[in-house]
């Protein structure tokens, strides 16, 4: 019986995916040895042609990490997406857009001026600015566009299961890969289209060996400005601890830490929005039923949606800033 | 045309639903752009259902409860008192005018006051215009096309 075949790609993405999958450790030798892997650009030589000589579902799986934010990227979502059987959202940017999806607080053209015109390292006197098409004696030169706004891989392509995390833990990438040998090799039903994968359907509040007690918050803190009680929850202690609106699976890693959660695994089953859930949680816990109290106590939440959406502003309920 | 406001209420079970009933009742006239759903406290009002309302086609959205005080849950109003503020503050930093997310306290006795306030509502999304959201939905040809356009001649 020939090998099943793995595709790995990574879009808009840092690479912290792909060192993921490696720190499985000597999984990854397992993973080599069940599979046959026809595509990982971060850690083997394969063309984009070799992709497209494939036959169209021919790849059994796919992992792509990675947000869409170029015609690349697009490009590449629907070339992976034809070309395999199973195409699962690997990570936080292909779920939910993660940290290339910040992009959407701004526009395209403001950070285009940033970058080539009013960064104080740039010296650009005559506004040159990247070209999608630019003629040469050898011919026209073409590179991929930039868009204004990032899009999650389930916003472009029909997407079959989402694996979480910034990036997904090493534990969880093992547990899924036994799942995939075992479904494999004996048959087991596929789990029902849609399923996040690697993660624990409950927040990560449930993972979290903190002591709590009745919430009541009076004022918001920063966690350099602290020195954390390690034993009770740090939302009770006025850090912004994103754990009530995010997904379990990580092991409540950095709580455990003494870091406040910041919300990579996405939004918990049930919850479209982790923004909102989180202004939903803070909001029930503020301890004032003074107007302007509030206010005040509301106003100390340093880039509320920066700090609400750093993982998921794509694939949340509005998608963008509005510029 | 001239613009009329789509609005979505949410609407306290105790009170403010109560309300709206006696402003009916008692012939009370205001505008018909409110979309009313009933909630069974203003604590139930969930950040989400603004947000999901503002991006399914809601001009502005009006919560209603108890006043601070009356909740008959004791202190539901009192989170919904909490989260709107945040709410408004999420959706002004998202580029949206925080206006159309707008709390009022409304009793069972208030109908003269629900009509006041729909109407004065109504009157103020009305001069603020529609609420369009930027490239919220994506556009596959406009995509395939820039594609096909940075492929050139190797397409």
């Amino acid at each position: 019986m020939p090998k099943p075949k793995l595709g790995l790609y990574w879009a808009a993405s840092c690479g912290g995916c792909e060192i993921a999958v490696l720190d499985t450790e000597l999984k990854v030798l397992e993973i080599a040895d069940f599979f046959d892997i026809v595509f990982w650009p971060c850690a083997m030589d394969f063309k984009y042609e070799d992709v497209r000589a494939l036959a169209d579902g021919e790849i059994t799986l796919t992992l792509f990490n990675g947000a869409i934010r170029s015609s690349e990227n697009y490009e590449m979502a629907k070339l992976m997406r034809a070309k395999s059987n199973v195409l699962c959202a690997f990570g936080s940017c292909a779920a939910d857009g993660c940290i290339p999806g910040l992009a959407n607080f701004t526009s395209l053209e403001a950070i285009e001026r940033y970058v080539y015109d009013d960064s104080p390292s740039t010296v650009n006197p005559e506004h040159i600015r990247p070209q999608p098409v630019w003629d040469v004696p050898e011919g026209t030169l073409r590179l991929p566009q930039l868009w204004n706004t990032v899009r999650t891989l389930p916003q472009v392509v029909d997407v079959d299961y989402i694996i979480p995390g910034c990036p997904p833990q090493p534990d969880q990438i093992k547990t899924v890969v036994d799942a995939v040998v075992d479904i494999l090799s004996n048959g087991k039903p596929l789990p029902p289209k849609g399923t996040v994968l690697g993660a624990d359907p409950r927040a990560c509040c449930e993972e979290c060996p903190r002591k709590r007690d009745v919430k009541k918050i009076r004022a918001f803190v920063r966690p350099h400005e602290v020195v954390p009680d390690p034993e009770i929850c740090l939302l009770e202690q006025g850090l912004i601890c994103m754990g009530p609106a995010t997904r379990g699976g990580c092991g409540a890693k950095c709580v455990k830490a003494g870091v406040p959660c910041r919300g990579c695994y996405g939004p918990p089953a049930g919850v479209h929005d982790q923004g909102a859930k989180m202004a939903s949680a803070i909001g029930g816990v503020i301890d004032s039923t003074d107007p302007e109290e509030i206010e005040r106590i509301i106003a100390g939440i340093p880039d509320l949606v920066g700090t609400f959406y750093r993982f998921s502003l794509p694939g949340s309920t509005l998608r963008r800033r509005q510029v | 045309m001239s613009f009329e406001p789509n609005l979505v209420g949410f609407l306290c079970n105790w009170c403010s639903y109560t309300g709206a009933d006696l402003a009916g009742t008692a012939r009370v006239k205001y505008p018909p752009n409110l979309k009313v759903i009933r909630v069974m406290c203003s604590g139930r009002v969930d950040p989400n259902f603004i947000l999901d309302a503002l991006a399914r086609g809601a001009d502005g959205v009006l919560v209603c409860g108890c006043h601070p005080g009356d909740c008959h849950y004791v202190e539901g109003n009192y989170k919904c008192q909490r989260r709107l503020p945040i709410t408004r503050m999420l959706v002004s930093e998202m580029g949206i005018d925080p206006r159309r997310v707008r709390l009022e306290w409304v009793s069972a006795s208030e109908g003269v006051r629900f009509g006041q306030v729909v109407s004065e509502f109504t009157e103020e999304i009305r001069s603020m215009g529609p609420l369009t959201l930027q490239e919220w939905a994506f556009d596959p040809a406009a995509a395939d096309a820039q594609t096909e356009h940075q492929r050139g001649d190797h397409a």
